[in-house]
């Protein structure tokens, strides 16, 4: 694997580490922390500050019968959460919006398929796959975009982005990445805005259907 | 006759561990309720203190301390004193099932370092986070009131950005600088340190 040159920026991993990112870009963020020994150590540092002002903050006094009610419970059974490992390409984070199965990929025309990991009001997650030398379905940044490379790599105007690269696409973000040759490119991308597309369509069309 | 000249250096005082790393050493090598016991008794007012900062009343701010210091007593084999320091293990979990509860949603949470298992303890090294510990809340403290207020409200009130911005009457830009700021002055001395 070539080295990861494309990183979560220092204010979107305070966000994480503070528990103020929507869902879906917490889901790139902790998917990426999984490929990236560095921003584990940058999430590392920020999660120490959370601990120094844990250690901070003034105290409330708790109820007098938590503490006797907890430690009964420390031998109660544990109902065993599913844990869902990282497996093949993808990280645990990704697993776990899986549900443990795999993509259910829907295609969008041109051999580029999409499978919705999460949709909501607030943004959505999905994989994308894209063949060797496709273009990434045109689309416009509304808000704010992260796409995560989870295999293969793809190239725009800003430069490569293999395996554990993140960009990071805005409103002033005008591109038009293209899978590399070698393995499909397979993406976790992550937007707050509504989903812009759901097929496959020349760009030229796209403002009179608003996809 | 002069006081005894000894040919070994006076012993150092050694440095310690701190108090809480013990503890949770302790509850995960050898299920120790005492340990836990006085865990508890740190943290779970601070705890308290913590989550109600984010509007949480004070009933189920006591559900989730309870909830938190369970997962602390199940979770401790995961506790890697080389890698964090106990309060910052604790404000991860502390984070993670705030959200979880609060929001009903699952957080996304990076995948676990396999843990190594021929790998002794490192003294030295879990010292050196415990200090860094340390320095980060001597530089907190030492940070522009304003910009610690900010650091604070991010992370413990739940605010976002945006909601920030509301609550103080600062423009978004500035709310972001102050944070990115205080948070870069923060990284830079945890740089130092290492």
């Amino acid at each position: 694997m070539s080295a990861i040159t494309h990183h979560i920026p220092n204010d979107m991993m305070a966000a994480y580490a503070a528990g103020t990112l929507p869902h879906p870009f917490a889901m790139v963020v902790a998917a990426h922390v999984s490929l990236c020994e560095d921003c584990r150590a940058t999430l590392g540092s920020y999660h120490a500050v959370g601990g120094a002002l844990l250690e901070q903050t003034a105290d409330v006094a708790v109820s007098n019968d938590l503490k006797s009610n907890l430690m009964a419970l420390l031998d109660a059974p544990v109902q065993p959460e599913p844990v869902y490992d990282a497996q093949g390409i993808y990280p645990g984070p990704v697993m776990e919006a899986l549900k443990g199965g795999a993509p259910r990929w829907r295609t969008l025309g041109m051999g580029v398929k999409q499978s919705i990991l999460s949709e909501t009001d607030g943004g959505s997650a999905r994989l994308l796959y894209i063949p060797a030398g496709q273009a990434v379905p045109d689309h416009s940044h509304n808000g704010l975009e992260l796409t995560l490379v989870l295999q293969g790599s793809f190239s725009d105007e800003t430069g490569r982005f293999g395996v554990g690269d993140v960009e990071i696409g805005d409103e002033d973000l005008e591109h038009t990445p293209i899978a590399d040759a070698g393995d499909a490119c397979i993406c976790l991308a992550a937007t707050d805005a509504p989903l812009r597309f759901n097929a496959f369509m020349p760009r030229l069309l796209q403002p009179l259907f608003r996809i | 006759m002069g006081p005894p000249k000894t040919g070994r250096a006076v012993p150092q005082q050694a440095p310690q561990m701190s108090q809480m790393t013990v503890w949770l050493v302790a509850v995960r090598d050898e299920r120790d309720r005492d340990a836990f016991g006085s865990l508890f008794d740190y943290f779970a007012p601070r705890l308290k203190g913590f989550i109600m900062r984010s509007g949480t009343g004070a009933a189920q701010a006591e559900e989730i301390v309870q909830d938190v210091m369970l997962t602390v007593w199940r979770k401790a084999t995961m506790f890697d004193p080389h890698r964090a320091q106990a309060s910052a293990w604790i404000y991860q979990i502390a984070r993670n099932r705030q959200i979880d509860i609060i929001r009903k949603e699952n957080r996304p949470v990076p995948d676990e370092l396999a843990q190594d298992p021929c790998s002794e303890p490192d003294a030295s090294q879990i010292l050196a986070f415990d200090q860094e510990a340390e320095q980060l809340k001597s530089a907190l403290d030492q940070l522009q009131p304003d910009q610690k207020e900010m650091i604070e409200k991010a992370y413990m009130g739940d605010l976002t950005h945006q909601e920030i911005s509301v609550q103080t009457g600062l423009p978004l830009g500035t709310v972001k600088s102050r944070i990115r700021l205080g948070l870069n002055r923060l990284r830079k001395e945890l740089k130092g340190l290492r």
